[in-house]
């Protein structure tokens, strides 16, 4: 009798994103939860929690790693270091 | 892609110190050698809660108290990480408790070793997880990503383990007579034990190559093992407790203390199932597993009862 898998996101403090920080196993999304506080929260690691079915994850694939992040590999002007400064212009 | 390419890409990666993650192309041995190693470890965390659990009620003051349960806890805690990691390699949960429960999975030796006196809880915090801390510092850099994450989280509380150890082996060391002898006594029983946490000497340890090309392995479990002595002895000194080696002197040249020859027919013996308490911690761990079970089926039952209320009010 496997209880679902949960992923565990926990923000840990106001004004930062929430971030992976494991999974564990419980019967529902309340109970997840609670576990949750208890597994990844012992020393006031968080002031949030998220749990998400891991089933319920989409996630790219590492085989197509190549082709999918390709259309961002050659467009270098996307960062502002492809730009040359003239020399004594200033605030840009 | 035929295998041989896929093995040289992920072995140009490990060798690239980059990390492998869940989903990537790895060699079956390497996700054998990983499954084992996790769940070997998960299970030293859980089953390591009996030894000190066996103080909690005996604690000597509510301030020692609270320390145990706290790392009590800590221990459970590292255990789930630990499986949670395993898991991501395509394991069951079940299937690891169940290899744990009929013996077909290993943990630790040093837990089936027993807790005598309330000295054994302050030497385990002290040389066990300090041993433990040394083995496990250099896994918050293995190549597998969950593994090595799992490893940051677990050694940044294990800090906290080995101090409290101290802590309570110093008020034992500096108490009366009869708490030096009980500090001596639980050291005498701990040293050799510890020693061996590290696992069969170089040349007898015929994996550790591979783990090592794998980046699964940093250091060699002599290496550490000689760390663990340098930087323990001078603490036994500290508290004035002498290290049962006869053997055990500093070596001016090389920098280390040189120590005796361990008891590897002890260590192989515990190995097989003859050590102290073998029989005892398998059968507490498999009796809280199965005393449990209702607390699973009402869960289950719980959240069944919720999905179909939920469902019926939509």
């Amino acid at each position: 009798m496997t209880q679902p898998l949960w992923e565990v996101f926990v923000r840990s403090r106001r004004g930062l994103a929430h971030t992976h920080a494991g999974s564990l196993h419980a019967p529902d999304a309340h109970m997840a939860l609670r576990n949750a506080r208890d597994l990844y929260t012992r020393r006031q690691e968080g002031v949030s929690i998220w749990v998400v079915r891991a089933s319920d994850v989409v996630a790219s694939s590492p085989d197509e790693k190549d082709a999918f992040f390709d259309p961002a590999g050659d467009k270098p002007y996307r960062h502002p270091t492809f730009y040359e400064v003239p020399a004594g212009v200033e605030n840009l | 892609m035929d295998e041989a390419l896929l093995e040289q890409e992920f072995q140009a990666r490990i060798d690239a110190d980059e990390r492998v993650e869940p989903r990537d192309w790895m060699p079956e041995g390497y996700r054998k050698t990983l499954v084992r190693q996790m769940a070997q470890h998960a299970h030293s965390e859980i089953i390591g809660m009996q030894p000190e659990g066996n103080w909690i009620t005996r604690a000597p003051s509510l301030r020692r108290k609270a320390i145990l349960l706290a790392k009590v806890q800590d221990e459970a805690g590292h255990g789930l990480y630990l499986y949670s990691a395993a898991e991501t390699l395509g394991v069951d949960r079940d299937e690891l408790l169940d290899k744990l429960h009929t013996g077909r999975q290993k943990y630790s030796t040093i837990f089936n070793y027993p807790t005598v006196t309330w000295a054994d809880v302050a030497a385990i915090g002290w040389l066990v997880d300090g041993a433990a801390i040394m083995n496990q510092v250099p896994l918050t850099r293995c190549s597998y990503g969950p593994y090595a994450r799992a490893m940051t989280r677990v050694c940044k509380e294990e800090s906290f383990h080995q101090r409290q150890g101290f802590e309570a082996m110093t008020v034992l060391a500096q108490g009366t007579p009869a708490q030096r002898r009980m500090a001596q006594d639980a050291l005498d029983r701990w040293w050799w034990p510890s020693l061996m946490m590290f696992g069969p000497n170089d040349d007898a340890s015929p994996n550790s190559a591979q783990s090592m090309r794998w980046g699964i392995k940093r250091f060699s479990n002599d290496e550490l093992r000689q760390r663990f002595v340098d930087i323990t002895v001078p603490q036994a000194e500290f508290l004035g407790l002498t290290v049962p080696d006869p053997d055990l002197r500093w070596d001016e040249e090389s920098g280390h203390y040189r120590f005796g020859e361990i008891d590897w027919t002890e260590f192989q013996a515990v190995m097989r199932g003859d050590g102290p308490c073998n029989r005892q911690r398998l059968a507490r761990r498999v009796a809280a597993h199965e005393e449990g079970a209702w607390v699973r089926e009402a869960a289950a039952a719980y959240a069944a009862k919720r999905a179909a209320r939920e469902e019926a009010a939509a």
